[in-house]
């Protein structure tokens, strides 16, 4: 018997009577990380670790919730559970499941390069891996974080100059904190979206460490965002929000940006192809070092990689699941003004 | 090459015609003489013969990555162009970055052309390893011969007019027509000397925008003149130096595809220079486009091309007459001097667009519904007192279409697009009931929006049969307006017909996918309207 089975509900452990990033309502849910399409409402009890706790609460309000550290061992029903650094955002982990000798990884959402904010990615050796596949095609190779970090400051410089206020589109949880952590160096007026000054303030609260923002209210008149920053979720791209900052130039932080046409879709200035999932080479990485002898492979270019991974010797299947599919996430169309209470958190 | 691919950065990412315009004279400002030649070659699409197949390019890009061909095709189809899949597929560069001019890079390009396949690649490959990102997509659009940038020629000239003290009309009538960007210097480009030896040139041509408002707010009636919009290729006929030059709207010479006009030569009067329409036509009658797209793709016109599309060139204006430029005179005064040559040429190649005659703008609306009686997609206006213009502007000239068939039809192919659809199902193929079956009759491209294009392209992610290839089969459920100009009878379709134009015109999610038309529906359209 399969150690952890794909149910209509979400990936099941029968034997521990768990779910983990269930997409329905259920009684027992160990949570990857915060984001929307991964952690959903209605579940009666939550196991994650100690960081995304606070952002749980934040999104799904008072639930009943237990934290782990990473690398501390629990044992539900006689299957160890434990949590390890996934690199993808604040508290992103993936999760270890072994009973009796099979071991099983679920990697939900990761990167392999070390952010300085999420946790280093920690390989995990395991039987079965199941990973995520959102990158998995070989044109997606990222640059250095250091090296994108530096267009970006270059482009607002440049954006400067030219009279214009840059507006930078990050996801307000994990882009966000990575574009905070990149341009501080350079300035310390930055404005913000009141979705990412929400996260930010459940972060701080927390206990995180972060650069001061200022969050934009409707009534700032418009000369207050001279010479200033501005960060904003992809929800207010392209809607009146925007205006105040007029003439603003848009620069659009997202794995898609690889890609000309979708900087072009975007209606973007410029586009950086900063991510927080794993590239095509970071995905294969980090296959290996599980050494895993199957793999599952969910959301993104699923049928890609896993035919690639049995070409190359490694047992691999597909695995359909209600993740984001971020592939149509991406192109979700936006109809919000100022979504002040609501924290769009969907993934890349 | 680094200046020139960050223009094309520039170009490609910005969304504003004034950004645009502003990262082209700076170009045209700072670049080498040379460069600019070849920058004005390419956005007019003038380009270096391609020395390889494309098929090569990914062969050697598949050897160097060590990629299987289907995962290469995967990303091809995910990214939606090969110059731009092959610059992401290949390794960091290593060495030094190389950094050539455009001209330079080009010059080295065509010295290969005689060469080996191995001294092509050698020279290719070992270019791709020493440049960076943004050049290699650059230079592979060279290798590709493909460079659509979204530049007009209108935005070329403009940026020109910063940098050379010209007005942008001439500067336009300069970079038209048949010049050789390797042996064309840009002082020559942009002087006298060169049109005068140029005898092919045509003049810029003058568009008209659609009519976008109440016809009679267009005033006075008696300041108009009226003409039936014709669906050929529109054309300009030009002799001079006893020769005849064919050009289309798209700076094309098309001289040799068109043997008919040769009989003109000698009836022609030198130095003249008339634009018109190329159409089918028999008795005077033009016959659908359709029949014209047989004839336009071959290399060799048959002596039954001839004869079963035979063309004719429905003249409307002359530019130039006894080598005077007429184009400023007013439309009243030219179309005098256009009659008196049609009329004293008497040839049946050489026919003249009629004049529609009307006194009221209800008559003349009336008259406009009978166009595609006539083979005419609607009307033009013209004012009499127009002068002939460079390009599209606003104001003196107006299409009037009439309003498009339309059929209502299931989608059950769909494909990735390409530029900004990159990696998203936006090419569909459609279609209507027959029986219990579906039979396939168009592809169309456009007409949603980007909200309706990323929910459609949602269904099709979450509805389709394969997962591999270019081609996802999706459950028949969405329902679809498809609107054309014409149609016509076809043997290559299944369906047995060919529209003309055909694009999305709504989503009908009104519309159950047992609701679509029939294929005798398409039939019926047919009979009325594609016989020949």
């Amino acid at each position: 018997m399969q150690l952890i089975e794909f149910t209509e509900s979400g990936l099941y452990c029968r034997q521990g009577d768990f779910y983990i990033d269930p997409w329905q309502p259920v009684n027992k849910a160990i949570i990857t990380h915060a984001h929307s399409d991964h952690a959903k409402p209605g579940s009666r009890h939550y196991l994650c670790h100690h960081f995304t706790a606070p952002l749980l609460k934040l999104r799904l309000g008072d639930i009943s919730i237990q934290s782990l550290e990473w690398n501390e061992e629990i044992t539900i029903n006689n299957v160890k559970v434990s949590l390890h650094p996934a690199g993808h955002i604040i508290g992103s982990s993936q999760i270890r499941i072994s009973f009796n000798d099979d071991i099983w990884v679920v990697s939900g959402d990761y990167k392999v390069e070390d952010d300085g904010i999420s946790g280093a990615f920690e390989p995990v050796r395991c039987n079965t891996f199941i990973s995520e596949s959102t990158f998995g095609l070989p044109l997606y190779k990222w640059k250095k974080q250091e090296v994108i970090y530096e267009n970006i400051r270059q482009w607002i410089t440049e954006s400067h100059q030219s009279g214009k206020t840059p507006v930078i589109i990050a996801y307000s949880l994990g882009k966000a904190q990575r574009v905070l952590q990149c341009i501080s160096t350079i300035t310390d007026n930055i404005f913000a979206h009141g979705a990412i000054w929400n996260t930010q303030q459940a972060l701080l609260t927390a206990g995180w460490k972060l650069p001061a923002i200022k969050r934009v209210i409707p009534e700032m008149p418009k000369e207050v965002f001279k010479n200033s920053v501005i960060i904003a979720p992809p929800s207010a791209d392209g809607t009146p929000w925007m205006k105040k900052f007029s003439p603003y130039s848009i620069g659009v932080c997202s794995g898609w940006m690889q890609v000309r046409g979708n900087v072009r879709r975007k209606n973007a200035d410029a586009g950086f192809a900063l991510s927080d999932h794993a590239d095509w080479d970071g995905l294969l990485s980090a296959v290996k070092a599980t050494g895993a002898d199957k793999v599952f492979v969910t959301h993104g270019f699923q049928s890609a990689f896993s035919r690639y991974l049995n070409e190359n010797g490694i047992l691999s299947a597909e695995v359909k699941t209600a993740y984001g599919g971020e592939e149509e996430e991406q192109e979700k169309p936006s109809t919000t003004t100022e979504q002040e209470n609501e924290i769009n958190t969907a993934g890349e | 090459m680094k200046a020139f691919s960050e223009l094309i950065v520039k170009l490609g990412s910005s969304t504003k015609t004034n950004e645009k315009l502003e990262a082209l004279s700076h170009y045209f400002a700072t670049a080498d003489d040379a460069d600019k030649v070849w920058v004005i070659a390419l956005f007019s699409g003038r380009r270096p013969k391609r020395i390889i197949s494309s098929s090569f390019l990914q062969l050697w890009c598949l050897e160097i990555t060590d990629l299987p061909a289907w995962l290469f095709e995967e990303c091809y189809h995910t990214v939606g162009d090969l110059a731009e899949t092959i610059a992401l597929l290949l390794p960091e560069r290593t060495g030094a970055l190389r950094n050539a001019g455009l001209a330079f890079i080009i010059s080295q390009l065509t010295a290969l052309e005689k060469q080996d396949e191995n001294a092509k690649k050698d020279f290719i490959v070992r270019t791709w390893l020493q440049m960076n990102k943004d050049d290699r997509f650059v230079f592979n659009k060279l290798l590709t011969g493909n460079f659509r940038i979204g530049v007009s020629q209108k935005m070329i000239v403009n940026a020109l007019a910063k940098t050379v003290n010209l007005e942008p009309n001439i500067i336009a009538h300069r970079i038209s027509g048949n010049w050789n960007p390797f042996t064309t210097s840009f002082n020559e480009l942009l002087s006298d000397q060169l049109s005068a030896v140029d005898y092919s040139k045509p003049y810029p041509f003058y568009l008209a925008y659609a009519l976008d408002t109440e016809v009679s707010d267009l005033g006075r009636e008696e300041e108009w003149q009226a003409e039936w919009k014709w669906d050929g290729i529109r054309g300009q006929l030009i002799k001079r130096s006893n020769e005849i030059f064919v050009w289309s709207r798209g700076e094309e010479l098309m001289t040799e595809k068109f043997p008919e006009y040769d009989d003109l030569r000698s009836l022609l009067p030198e130095g003249l220079v008339l634009d018109g329409e190329i159409i089918p036509s028999i008795d005077k009658k033009p016959l659908p486009f359709a029949l014209l797209q047989t004839r336009i793709g071959r290399k060799n016109i048959t002596k039954k091309n001839l004869q079963d599309a035979p063309i004719a060139f429905f003249a409307y204006d002359v530019l130039e007459y006894n080598g005077i430029d007429y184009r400023n005179q007013s439309l009243c005064q030219r179309r005098i001097i256009l009659e008196e040559i049609v009329a004293s040429v008497n040839h049946p190649v050489l026919l003249i667009s009629p004049i529609v005659e009307f006194s009221t703008w209800q008559q003349l609306a009336h008259i406009r519904n009978s166009s595609r009686d006539m083979g005419a997609e609607g009307i033009m206006l013209k004012r009499k007192s127009s002068t002939y213009q460079a390009g599209r502007k606003v104001g003196d000239w107006w299409k009037w279409k009439i309003d498009p068939l339309v059929i209502d039809a299931v989608m059950i192919y769909a494909q990735k697009g390409h530029g900004r659809r990159s990696n998203l199902y936006t090419d569909y193929t459609f279609a209507v009931k027959d029986g219990d079956k579906l039979v396939t009759f168009t592809k169309a491209y456009s007409g949603l929006t980007d909200k309706e294009f990323a929910e459609v392209d949602a269904f099709v992610k979450r509805n389709s049969l394969e997962k591999f290839g270019p081609v996802r089969t999706v459950k028949p459920e969405l329902v679809f307006e498809i609107a054309f100009e014409g149609i016509a009878a076809s043997s290559r379709h299944k369906s047995g017909v060919a529209l003309r134009f055909p694009r999305i015109n709504r989503w009908r999610q009104d519309k159950k996918p047992g609701e679509i038309n029939t294929l005798d529906d398409l039939k019926k359209m047919l009979d009325a309207y594609g016989k020949t």
